[in-house]
């Protein structure tokens, strides 16, 4: 397998600019000729389904939710960095582009980085021009605030719902094209299958949630934007619904998956209660700038109220260890510093599994209005939850996953190793590196979608003579469709015991004991064994009542947790093979002496990219080395 | 940690859009009230599961209310007893030992129930589709601050914009009427200057798609308000009203336009 | 459900009527619902003047017969016809058009922000339709009127109110106007965006205040003929 990264040449501020106009153009007349089919319809998936069908091409576009508007993009609270330097305090896109590098922990691809950078601004104005409401100062003009692992306010927002605005926007774009008949919508559609034919990405079979129908749809290109596979951990902050199954089986069908270890573990979730815990539930990181972070110093305060710790006996860890950064240090290490204050026995709540996020200093320096006024839905989602008034006790919080950012290689066209199959947002490895900033994902999925896609497929699809798309009854499609009703009749046929969601929980405790924020050689190879152990009890011991041929909401699931007992693995896989620890890869095997992550420059300043073998054979690592031209290597440190 | 609860629930059983449907009795044993409403119907489920029955589909995703794909009508009322609360966000606390517990699809004919609490809320796409917009085309409009919109305007705008598609609305309205759902978006795009270049043919078109999906009409009782998870309020149907006069007032035609050049 | 098979209104439906559309008939609603009440409210006051005395309410009716020479009171009838007709069309298509949108109902319905004059409108119009023919009967045309005489409005006036049943119906149709008008009045300013929340209570309160004086007024005339303090 080559990884050809296909970076173009010259200084990096240079590169996008010189390879789009290197890039081949379709002729306004042929591009209806061409159709694309996109799967997934958040940021990414949005934006590039409704900009490619207002470029002319015929589009497809594919979700499993009810609507595209539910995809879980919607669920980012935070807000979206850009780099307009509004404020005068010295942001560039040179800073944004550098932020994102050091904060990846120098395993991104810098070319990659330097254009999202580049193209944070228009996101702004696309959104702006589309009626997103972000929020305003009284002279009218945007308001911004900084956070997690910024020193410059550059993050837009739409109150504690930016994601959810930006979304609507992609969602609206995207229901014009619709209106006007260029793009076709499929809701309720799950990709099953990736139809590849000589090698190239020609099509998708899918099965319609609704009648169980199993159907190909044949393309000349196909985007992939189908989010992260965190649900892999089970509980996660991911949507119910999210899931690794349409990368895994384009993984399958030769596209190679870079990075599947590195995942994010953020640091201001609501704590787990019990063993019927469904997904866990994100405060935004944006709580850290007004929150001050700490557990009680002494192990045996840890089952006081906090009201009855005295000031002098709180540890307020991160503003101990990172005073530069304070409690705005980035999330791996947040995340990390809170799991070393539990493991140390000082955790609070009743699990032990949590710390506070304390507002009184900042209700008393600026008022309870003032925060209501900033963090109010917040506030009253975590109450709504947990029944704790954080005005009066302080929030309890502890990490939880949130985003992965490794995903299917792509080039710096966001092509796959499978020509024609391009992979956009979170589904790809591409711009975060080991460890995402806060409000990097809805400006790496709206960029993919609005300001990459609409170019690079333009390059690739006009090489490719208009109609010379396969027919339905070629070989390849049979073959694709027949796989994916045996799949179904095989999961039928199990006939067992236990529920989809029982392997998926097991799953679930495997990864985040030994895959999630410290992972050493034992634990990996611990998981390395138990998953195929759970992956085989799966496949002997499941039962799916009902039929295939309507809605079967079971079905779903067992499809979608056969697919994450094989990413657990190869994610554990990757974990072990990567000795070094970085961003959100901790080996506890490499830190410094003050439990500081310790990257392996010499060895591992590469992205792995895993080959598939076919079943049952051992997948091959393949690595494409990084090369730090504009921002040196060095040690990350926020102190 | 408080005692926990033994429920018993009415659930609509429903196999398609074809069939008939029927209340069907579950008990709900031993719940945490730590739990939400729908990780009660998870231990439920996974019950009915092991028991080779048919669990009982409802949709649901994001399990932190802002999707909407989630909701319910619980005892009469839409998401259930706690107001500006989605369903997956109700937790079990809200409820009492030895309760009795109804849920019930969203009623209404522009929504078929495609399987027991799932329904088809397709129609509300549709309406955005036709006019629910602002026709910017991705490439490069000015900057994101050459146009200042006062902040009390954006903050309306926000605040009509925070809906979530869930359609409570319609299932709390007697006429169901999707009245409240229509004008949020419309408000959102009136309330600020980008969209005011299609005001009126917007709300002309999203009212005409509103009505040929047969939704009912608001005869101002000012259910869907108290129904919102997200605060949504009747305002909004006044200015849809009123922009919808004008627009009815000023109505022409369009008259050709373009030409080869 | 695939989007295949839907279809988007768009712009062809966007010439469709401003009456045909859901909204149109709406603001039919409530602008003929403001020249009803509009009326009620000048009846209500002129009829004080029954309060003064026979003459001076004899006199009032002489002067309504004969405006514009006698044109005046038809083109006053035709427009209130007129009204209540629109009025009328607009509520039934709109309620069978409600009723169709949820043909099947909620075994627990529970209603928390609606009022009973609100969910009760349809019934509360019905008998004031009614009611409005027998009104007319009674003190206009007089043929179910004990002893009318065309030139003795006043005494039409005493003697209707005297026989209980039909002061009693009076009363029963002045307490459904006054359900109609409470929601009515309020609905009127929403329907047509006459709303901003500074101004929310004082929409409520007229709503309020201008129904307890129409229909305590109105209701006070029967009550003061079966007392005997009009006679």
């Amino acid at each position: 397998m080559e990884l050809n990264s296909r970076i173009p040449d010259g200084p990096i501020e240079k590169k996008w600019d010189k390879h789009k106009f290197d890039l081949k153009l379709v002729n306004p007349a042929n591009k209806r000729k061409y159709k694309v089919l996109v799967v997934g319809s958040g940021l990414a998936g949005g934006a590039a389904a409704a900009s490619l069908a207002e470029l002319g091409y015929e589009v497809e576009c594919f979700c499993y939710q009810d609507s595209p508007r539910r995809a879980h993009s919607i669920a980012a609270q935070g807000g979206i960095n850009a780099a307009k330097n509004y404020h005068n305090d010295g942001d560039s896109v040179r800073r944004l582009f550098y932020d994102t590098v050091k904060g990846g922990d120098f395993r991104a691809r810098e070319a990659n980085v330097h254009r999202l950078a580049e193209v944070s601004n228009n996101i702004i104005d696309q959104c702006v021009a589309q009626g997103v409401p972000f929020a305003r100062e009284y002279g009218g003009l945007l308001d911004n605030r900084s956070f997690g692992g910024a020193q410059v306010s550059r993050t837009f927002y739409a109150r504690g719902q930016t994601g959810q605005q930006l979304l609507l926007g992609a969602y609206q774009a995207l229901e014009r094209q619709i209106g006007l008949g260029t793009v076709k919508m499929f809701s309720r559609h799950e990709m099953q299958e990736l139809i590849v034919v000589d090698g190239v990405a020609k099509g998708i079979v899918t099965r319609d949630m609704v009648t169980g129908e199993i159907k190909s749809h044949l393309a000349d290109a196909v985007c992939l934007a189908t989010g992260g596979y965190g649900n892999t951990m089970y509980l996660a902050t991911y949507a119910k619904g999210c899931n690794g199954t349409a990368i895994w089986r384009a993984h399958k069908k030769g596209a190679a998956f870079a990075n599947p270890c590195f995942t994010q573990i953020h640091p201001t979730c609501i704590p787990v209660t019990g063993d019927h815990q469904s997904k866990l539930t994100l405060m935004s990181e944006s709580l850290r700038n007004d929150g001050r972070i700490w557990v009680p110093k002494k192990k045996e305060d840890c089952g006081k109220p906090a009201s009855q710790i005295a000031e002098e006996d709180r540890d307020y860890y991160l503003e101990r260890k990172y005073p530069s950064y304070g409690n705005l240090a980035p999330r791996d290490i947040a995340s990390r510093a809170a799991k070393q204050v539990c493991d140390d026995g000082r955790g609070i709540g009743e699990t032990g599994l949590g710390v506070y996020l304390d507002f009184e200093a900042a209700i008393s320096r600026l008022g309870a209005n003032k925060i209501e006024e900033k963090y109010g839905n917040l506030f009253e989602m975590y109450e709504r939850i947990t029944d704790d008034n954080p005005y009066k006790t302080p929030m309890r919080i502890f990490p939880a996953t949130h985003y992965t950012m490794g995903g299917l290689w792509v080039d710096y066209n966001l092509m796959s190793t499978v020509p024609g199959l391009f992979v956009l947002g979170e589904a790809n490895f591409s711009d975060h590196g080991a460890n995402r900033l806060g409000a990097s994902a809805l400006m790496q999925g709206l960029a993919d979608g609005y300001f990459v896609i609409p170019y690079t497929i333009g390059g690739y699809l006009a090489g490719i003579k208009p109609g010379t798309r396969i027919k339905a009854d070629d070989p390849a499609v049979k073959a694709a469709e027949q796989t994916t009703s045996e799949r179904v009749q095989k999961l039928f046929a199990i006939n067992g015991k236990e529920t989809p969601t029982h392997f998926h929980r097991e799953l679930g405790k495997v990864m985040w004991e030994f895959c999630g924020m410290g992972r050493n050689e034992a634990g990996l190879k611990k998981a390395l064994q138990r998953i195929p152990e759970i992956r085989e009890e799966f496949w002997k011991n499941l039962r799916i009542p009902g039929s295939g041929d309507e809605v079967n909401q079971s079905l779903e699931l067992a499809g979608r947790v056969a697919d994450f007992l094989e990413i657990g693995e190869l994610m554990c896989l990757d974990a072990l093979e990567r000795r070094e620890s970085c961003g959100g890869h901790f080996r506890e095997e490499w830190q410094t002496e003050e439990g500081e992550a310790l990257r392996d420059d010499e060895n591992f300043c590469h992205v792995a990219a895993w080959e598939h073998k076919g079943e049952g054979q051992a997948p091959v690592r393949h690595v494409e080395p990084l090369a730090f031209e504009n921002v040196h290597l060095a040690t990350r440190s926020y102190k | 940690m408080s005692k926990h609860l033994n429920l018993t629930l009415h659930v609509w059983r429903q196999k398609n859009a074809k069939c008939d449907g029927k209340f069907v009795e579950y008990p709900a044993a031993d719940i945490s009230p730590d739990m939400s409403f729908l990780e009660m119907l998870d231990v439920v489920n996974e019950g009915l599961i092991r028991k080779g029955e048919e669990p009982i589909t409802f949709d649901h995703d994001c399990r932190e209310g802002i999707c909407g794909q989630c909701g319910m009508v619980i005892n009469g009322r839409p998401h259930g007893p706690k107001e500006r609360t989605t369903t997956c966000q109700l937790h079990m606390r809200s409820f009492k030992d030895g309760d009795s517990i109804t849920l019930e699809p969203w009623r209404a004919e522009a929504f078929p129930v495609l399987k027991d609490l799932m329904v088809d809320r397709g129609a509300f796409d549709r309406i955005i589709a036709s006019g629910g917009f602002i026709s910017a085309p991705t490439g490069s409009p000015q900057d994101a601050n050459a146009l200042p919109i006062p902040k009390e305007n954006a903050d309306l705008a926000m605040d009509a914009a925070a809906c979530i598609g869930c359609a409570a609305c319609v299932a709390a309205c007697p006429n169901a009427s999707a009245m409240l759902f229509v004008s949020a978006k419309i408000s959102q795009l009136a309330l600020l200057p980008q969209g005011q270049p299609e005001r009126y043919i917007r709300v002309r078109d999203m009212v005409a798609q509103m009505d040929a999906e047969e939704f009912g009409t608001c005869t101002n009782h000012g259910e869907c308000e108290t129904a919102c998870p997200k605060g949504i309020k009747m305002e909004n149907i006044a200015r849809m009203n009123r922009d919808f006069i004008k627009a009815s007032l000023t109505y022409r035609p369009a008259t050709g336009g373009g030409g080869v050049g | 459900m695939s989007v295949a098979e839907q279809s988007i209104a768009g712009a062809e439906a966007r010439g469709h009527g401003f009456l045909a559309s859901s909204v149109g008939r709406k603001i039919v609603m409530a602008a003929t619902g403001i020249v009803l009440f509009g009326f009620v409210t000048v009846h209500m006051i002129g009829n004080t003047q029954a309060y003064i005395g026979p003459e001076t309410f004899n006199a009032y009716a002489k002067f309504l017969q004969g405006m514009l020479h006698g044109a005046g009171i038809w083109i006053f009838r035709a427009v209130l016809l007129a009204a209540t007709g629109l009025h009328i069309w607009a509520a039934v298509s709109l309620t069978l058009d409600n009723r169709a949108a949820r043909p099947i109902g909620y075994r627990a319905e529970q209603n928390i922000a609606s009022t009973w004059a609100s969910r009760t409108m349809r019934w509360s119009g019905f008998i004031l339709a009614v009611f409005i023919v027998y009104h007319l009967m009674h003190l206009t045309i007089g043929n179910v009127h004990p002893a009318f005489d065309h030139t003795n409005p006043y005494a039409n006036f005493v003697k209707g109110f005297q026989v209980p049943a039909a002061a009693g119906f009076y009363i029963v149709a002045q307490l459904c106007l006054g359900l109609h008008m409470w929601h009515g009045v309020w609905s009127v300013t929403q329907t047509l965006g006459l709303v901003h929340p500074r101004y929310d209570s004082l929409r409520r309160n007229f709503a309020t205040g201008l129904t307890l004086l129409v229909v305590g007024v109105n209701i006070s005339y029967p009550i003061a003929v079966l007392t005997g303090f009009i006679h």
